[in-house]
Formats: structure tokens, sequence, C-alpha cells
């Protein structure tokens, strides 16, 4: 029997490595690793580059991307101060209403609201981008695989000639992350294209890192807080299983002694 | 037997009261406290007490999960975000359930591998084995319902795949799937319907798993040997010490189950299911949650659509039969060296037909999955009828405390080693 579940360990081991979705190829390159703080089993989110992510979302993605499943409010968890995330969402106007009089009407947007959506609806969205959807951004990281690196890879990975025999439509570039090499995205991360609020030299590539990086928190807000948890959790059961062997193992030797 | 007051041993005036009226506490101390049960178990024998764990871990989560989502195909996806990011520990609720329904295939794929391994389908425990098979397939439609509810490309499009499975079927096909569908797509009817039927089925499940240990109960449990307790001498009470076994056992299982949930919770789904279900748009590769994969294998190496979903269907059914496609008498496969390999074929062709599944449906992919499919249906239907009329099984002990204890610990004087061990006679 110990031999049978030695190799069926083995086998099981090589599947398992194998990857359980079987996730197929494709003709796009593989990622480049990024080399993230929260890519890290225990990592944390790196605030300062998520803060500057954020500020390149609001810059640059989103004129054309939303982020309809998070709220201004959700902001101060990266750290920015309640007063600092009202003034931001103050500068955004949105559509409320109806009032008492059944008329719509516009005010700044507060806490409680969702991020503005660039365009009123998908067909707007197709119009403005060239027929091409510009995908929301609120769970990008969780819906592509290796999401960040991706992300990250993508948003650095233009600018390079196409194989030769590769021809690119028209309106589209190539880019060798993306599934297929076209994409309707143009490059969008120029070097100091925009004036970080900290500081920090804005290249094309400290922007994408950024931007990653908040739209990696974006995605599972939770992460931090699930990995401290998991170590408490783990750190208990350990002890618990520690104790409750032990208690076995004195249970079974009274009954070995009793039958001798 | 007398109507009346049953006769209670129970010392507490309180319980005993209620215990002369509904004997639940003589009946829980005589099932779980005193049931004698085999005294060589090894940890395989603690994955049917998981599985129920596990049934209980789904169910309570399920229920407030419910409490939070929208079965409504424009509120659905973004309920199942909103139960992650806005309701009090949803994240945690909503992992615990998604990586938990992948945690309870593990565990009942190795509880049926005990099985097939030790022979605990063999007389007497056919309905008992019977019994987790329909488990088994009420886990499954269960589980692929449940996989539709967060209505992402994935949820969308696997429903659109397995239920126009049923499209094949002649004459009655159409029907059923308009009848699965509530309508001529998979739309918003679907996904209320299967929201219904995901919360009904573990309910049933529940019905299912009571029969299943009420009959254990009857039968008693199979062992490593496979060789049944001949008297008190080869049995202990179950209570403390398979309590306190199943105990280390749910312990480390729950170490894994809670690995996977802080630290890994997409590992085992698809990024896809976080694009928002868009009927319009056909995901690049169309594959189910990784326990489906080796069915998913079967269904595509057949070249005709109806042939592939009944053996499909047929790779799950067929374990009904396998108490009486099994020829041998030996349950347990340690005194079948012969079966082992066989057994251990079997186990890698379900593995192969796993990784196949998940590969898209083009060479040498499909070749590797008919050869695997072939294997997989052999096993049962050649070589379990075959194989018990001619291999020779090495010895059975004599009884469970020979084996275990020893022939001194039996006080049964001087013999010589051989001797403990009778030759197994032929059938």
């Amino acid at each position: 029997m110990k031999r049978f579940l030695k190799i069926t360990a083995l086998a099981g081991a090589i599947l398992l490595a194998a990857g359980p979705s079987g996730q197929a190829a494709g003709e796009a390159q593989h990622p480049r690793d990024g080399g993230f703080s929260f890519a890290n089993l225990f990592g944390t989110f790196d605030r300062a580059s998520a803060q500057r992510g954020f500020q390149v979302y609001k810059e640059v993605c989103a004129n054309c991307h939303s982020m309809r499943l998070l709220s201004y409010r959700n902001l101060v968890e990266l750290g920015l101060s309640e007063a600092e995330v009202r003034a931001i969402a103050a500068t955004f106007t949105v559509t409320d209403g109806p009032n008492d009089e059944g008329a719509m009407f516009e005010r700044p947007a507060r806490l409680s609201d969702r991020f503005r959506s660039p365009f009123a609806n998908d067909a707007a969205a197709r119009t403005a981008n060239n027929g091409a959807l510009p995908p929301d951004l609120s769970v990008i990281v969780k819906a592509r695989h290796d999401g960040a690196n991706y992300l990250y890879s993508l948003l650095t990975g233009y600018g390079q000639e196409p194989p030769a025999g590769v021809t690119i439509g028209d309106g589209m570039n190539y880019n060798p992350y993306y599934p297929g090499g076209q994409i309707a995205m143009g490059q969008v991360l120029n070097d100091d294209q925009i004036e970080y609020t900290d500081g920090t030299n804005a290249s094309a590539d400290q922007m994408a890192r950024d931007v990653t990086t908040f739209l990696a928190w974006a995605s599972e807000p939770e992460t931090e807080e699930r990995r401290r948890m998991g170590i408490r959790v783990l750190v208990f059961l350990a002890i618990a299983g520690l104790l409750a062997y032990g208690v076995k193992r004195k249970i079974w030797a009274e009954l070995k002694t009793k039958s001798a | 037997m007398a109507l009346g007051l049953h006769k209670s041993e129970v010392k507490n005036p309180l319980l005993r009261w209620v215990d002369e009226r509904l004997p639940v506490i003589t009946m829980i101390q005589k099932e779980y406290g005193t049931f004698p049960t085999p005294r060589n178990f090894n940890y395989f024998w603690n994955f049917g007490a998981l599985a129920m764990i596990n049934l209980m871990i789904m169910i309570a989560t399920g229920i407030f999960l419910a409490m939070h989502y929208q079965p409504n195909t424009l509120m659905a996806f973004d309920s199942v975000e909103r139960i992650m990011r806005d309701v009090n520990y949803g994240w945690l609720i909503r992992y615990v359930h998604m990586n938990g329904a992948s945690m309870f295939f593990i565990v009942v794929y190795i509880h049926i591998f005990r099985g097939l391994y030790y022979g605990s389908y063999k007389a007497p425990r056919e309905l008992l084995w019977m019994l987790g098979v329909t488990i088994f397939l009420l886990m499954m439609a269960t589980a692929f319902m449940g996989y539709v509810l967060p209505w992402g490309q994935m949820s969308l499009w696997g429903a659109v795949v397995i239920t126009n499975l049923f499209s094949a079927f002649p004459v009655v096909g159409d029907f059923i799937v308009t009848l699965l569908w509530g309508g001529f797509s998979v739309d918003n009817p679907t996904l209320t319907r299967f929201f219904a039927l995901h919360y009904l089925m573990p309910f049933m499940i529940v019905g299912v798993v009571f029969l299943h240990v009420a009959a254990l109960h009857i039968t008693g449990s199979n062992n490593p040997l496979g060789v049944e307790p001949k008297g008190p001498q080869d049995t202990i009470p179950f209570h403390p010490y398979y309590t306190i076994k199943d105990t280390v056992g749910i312990v480390v299982y729950l170490m894994v189950f809670a690995a996977l949930v802080f630290f890994s919770p997409n590992y085992l789904g698809h990024p896809d299911n976080y694009i928002p279900a868009n009927p319009l748009s056909t995901p690049a590769h169309i594959v189910p949650e990784w326990y489906f994969l080796p069915y998913y294998a079967i269904l595509r190496a057949v070249p005709d659509k109806l042939g592939g979903v009944i053996l499909m269907f047929s790779s799950i059914l067929v374990w009904f039969a396998v108490p009486w496609l099994d020829s041998s008498k030996v349950r347990s496969m340690n005194f079948r060296p012969v079966a082992r390999i066989f057994f251990l074929l079997w186990c890698i062709s379900f593995g192969v037909l796993m990784y196949c599944g998940g590969k898209p449906a083009e060479e040498p992919f499909v070749t590797i999955s008919r050869i695997a499919t072939a294997y997989y249906f052999a096993y049962f239907l050649v070589v379990l009828p075959l194989l018990g009329r001619f291999e020779r099984p090495m010895p059975l002990p004599e009884s469970i405390s020979r084996a275990v204890l020893g022939i001194k610990a039996m006080g049964g004087g001087p013999l010589p080693a051989g001797a403990a061990a009778k030759p197994m006679e032929k059938a």
C-alpha cells in the first residue's frame, strides 16, 4: 500500500504542477515578472505605489475604462485621509435624482458614490473607441491569468516590431502579450506624461508598475487582511493539530496495553 | 416490543425524561459511542467524516451567501463582488464556499478511491456503495449549478455547453433542454431555477447521506484488511478511539482548506469567470471546473455527440454495477497484487483524463483521451470481472486482531509464524 500511495502521490504532483485549469498556451507571449511586493505569499501592497497608481488611473486610464465596482470611499483603504478622498470625489460630477420635482440633477460626487464611468453605456464606449469596448477594470487582475504580471507586461509591451508575416489591422496595435498580438488600445503610457504629486519620476515603466499595483488592490482589496487572518488560522490549527495528535496517541496507547 | 417509555440508562433526570420519550441519546450512544468498529482503520477512514464536515460547511456558508446574492442576470455578478467587498467577512464566506466545493470533491474522490482499493463495495455493502454513488451524482449537479450562479463567462458558457448535451438525446432532447433553460437560451429563467435547485439539492444530499450512514451502521465498516470482525477482540468502540482519530484528520483537512482559502483562493478557479457573462462573446477555451475535467475528456473523446454524452454518463453509472462486476471474493487489494497494478493504471487513466479535459480538443490530447477512456471502462467491464477468476490472492489473515496484535498478544500459544495466516480458499 505504501508504495502504491507513493506512486499515486507522484502522479498527482505531476498533474498538479501541470496546472488545474489547463490554460491553453495560446499565441500570447508569457508575461514578464514584475516583481511586485504583493505577489509574495505574505506580501502587502506598496501604499505609495498604489496611490500613484490611482493617479495614473484617474488621469490616463479613466478616459476610457470604468471601474464601476469601486466607490470613492474605498480609496481611504489606500492610506489617503477621508478629507483627501472627499476632495478627490468632489472633483467628479455625477447625476443624481429624481428630486422632489422629478428632475435629474448633477452634483459633486460623495464618498458613497461609485467611480464615475467615462461612458453612459457600452455602445457609447464602442463608438468612441473605434468599435472596441474598453473593459471595466474593477476586477481585471483576477480576470486575467497571472493578472498583475500580464497587465504590467501589456502596458510596457508596445513599440515592438511585429514579427514578419503579421499584418496589423487598421487602427490596431501590435503587443506580443495580448492574445493574438493585436490590441485596439494604443500605447497610453509615455515617459513624463503625468506629474506625480509625490515627485516620483513618472517613467512609463514606473507608471505601469504603479497602476498595476493599484488595480491589483482594487481587484482584491481584502488580500492583506486575508493573509493576516490566514497566518493566525494556520498557527491555531497547527497547535490544535499537535494537541489532537498527542491526545490520540495517549488514548490509543491505553488501548494497546489493555488488549495485550 | 410493548409500547411505552423507552428504558433509558441516562442519569441526568431531564435528559432521561427526554430519552424515555425519544431515545436520541441512547441512539447516539449506540451509534457513535459504543458502536463496535474494526480496530485497524488507517487514515483513509477519516474521509467519510471529512465529507460530512465539508457538507455542513457548504450548507452554512451557502445560507449566508444566499442572504446577499441576487439571482438575476443583471445583478448576479455585481452582487457576488458586493459580497466580496462590502459584506462583513463576505470574502471569507465566499472563498470558503468556493474552495469548499473543490475540497468536497478532493475529499470525496479520496473516499471513493478508498472504497475501490479496499473493496468496500462488496457484499454486504452493495447498497451502501450505491447510495454513495447517488450522493456523488447529486454533488455533481449541485456543483455545476453553483458554478453558474456568479454569472461570469465560464458560468454562462459552461451552462450552455452542459445543458446542450441533453439535446443529443433523440425525441425528448430538445424538450429537456427547454425545460432546463426555462426558455430558448441560457438566460435569466435558467439562472433563477439553477439558484432554486442549488439551494434544494444540498438538502437532498443530506437525506441520502442519512441513508448512507444508516446503511453503514447495519453492515458495519470495512477495514484495510477487508476481513470482517469475528468478535469483540477485533473491534473497539467508536468513541473515544475514532472520534479522536477523526479529530486529527479534521485538523489536517482544515489546514489544507485554510491554505487554499487564505493564500490562493482563486488557484483552482478560472480567471475568465471574473469577466461578466456575455452571450455575444465566446471564450477561447471553455473548460469546466477541475473536478469535472475527466468526464469532459471522455465526452470529447467520442466523435459522435450522443455517443459522447452516453459514455460520459456511463463513466459514473458504471460505478453502480461495480459490486457485481468485481468477481473477486477478496476485498482489500493489499492481498491482490495483480489487481493493485490494474487499479493503479485506472487511477493514472483518471488523472490523464483530468489533464486532457483541461486541454483544447486537439491532438495529441484526443488520442490520449481515447486510450485513457478505453482503459477507464476496460478496468470495470473486463479487468474486474475476469481478474477474480484468474489471479492468486495472497493469504488472508485469520482475523483482524491476529493481524494487528500478532500472535503473542492473543495469548494463543506458540504457533509458527506461517500458521497465523490461513491461505485464501478459492470460491
